[in-house]
């Protein structure tokens, strides 16, 4: 990642009070493709018994590393929201471990953007979650004819 | 004829809050977004109040939608262990007075969650319903529905699948 991209990119991050509040940190982004990752938190634990991190905590990283991969795609939308995201749960994520979340924006129209994504704990071939969104596309404010 | 007296309504409703209590305040990410449950009888409404960390676009400003998704799925697995809870505690099986987090009955675990984004979370309290459309032995269909000022005006609904913790007996 250039430096200047790298700068931008924390500042998006820290723009967002929520993606601040989890601690998350931008990997890599361009292109379309984004990676984001939070540290494991004890704050953030669903299951008490086992110490893993709700999935409402894996869906927020997923949501904004959606996000961050749809404003990076080379149309460069002046901004975006989730229309709609679909996760699919398939192992607990590994207490204590980094989440690190990988989305890409594999199809783009003039107002809808559509991502995949997947969630992956310190073993990255086997993913935590799988998740599928549409996200609108804004557009710069075009002149008036 | 003789009946047993009914229980004095402040022995009742110490048990269900007393459960109730258990079951939401045993899970540290319910603490952490701040969410508090209503009960009136068995029906539950989640609240989500407004707080700063909760945003996720600084210029509108709105509600972060994966706080939105997670809100939906907290009261969704909640709906669902509560009605577990309910039927063993007032059959007299499960003394809610008794549970610690770690006595707790196992929570559901979600297999999938689709939210529905209705319109942007405004800077303000949030609340929850969930339905449960099916609930076997092993598998959950639940839907939840979200809003802010207007009941009939929702900024999001979700629907996702769960496992069932595995029933002793």
């Amino acid at each position: 990642m250039s430096d200047r991209k790298a700068e931008l990119a924390r500042e998006f991050i820290r723009m967002i009070p929520h993606s601040q509040a989890l601690d998350m940190r931008i990997d890599e982004i361009g292109e379309g493709l984004a990676e984001i990752s939070m540290p494991y938190d004890a704050r953030l634990i669903g299951d008490p018994q086992s110490g893993v991190i709700h999935g409402g905590a894996v869906s927020a990283l997923m949501d904004t590393c959606g996000g961050a991969a749809v404003m990076s795609h080379p149309s460069a939308p002046a901004g975006t929201a989730t229309i709609d995201l679909r996760i699919d749960y398939m192992r607990p994520a590994t207490p204590g471990q980094r989440i690190t979340a990988r989305a890409e924006c594999y199809h783009i129209t003039r107002s809808v953007a559509f991502v995949r994504a997947t969630a992956m704990d310190a073993d990255r071939s086997r993913p935590v979650a799988a998740a599928t969104g549409a996200f609108t596309v804004e557009r710069p404010k075009e002149k008036a004819k | 004829m003789s009946r047993r007296p009914p229980e004095p309504v402040q022995v009742i409703k110490q048990r269900r809050d007393a459960a109730l209590n258990a079951l939401v305040h045993g899970v540290p990410y319910i603490g952490f977004l701040g969410i508090e449950f209503d009960r009136r009888g068995d029906e539950l409404t989640a609240i989500l109040p407004f707080d700063e960390k909760l945003i996720g676009n600084p210029m509108l400003p709105a509600l972060h939608g994966g706080v939105t998704a997670a809100f939906l799925e907290v009261t969704a697995i909640i709906g669902l262990s509560w009605t577990l809870i309910w039927d063993q505690m007032e059959s007299g099986d499960l003394d809610p007075l008794t549970l610690t987090p770690q006595t707790l009955p196992r929570l559901p675990k979600t297999i999938d969650f689709t939210v529905d984004y209705l319109r942007s979370g405004l800077p303000r309290d949030a609340y929850a319903r969930a339905r449960i459309n099916r609930s076997g032995r092993r598998y959950a269909s639940v839907h939840v529905e979200g809003w802010q000022d207007n009941r009939a005006r929702l900024y999001a609904q979700a629907t996702g699948h769960f496992l069932m913790p595995p029933q002793n007996a």
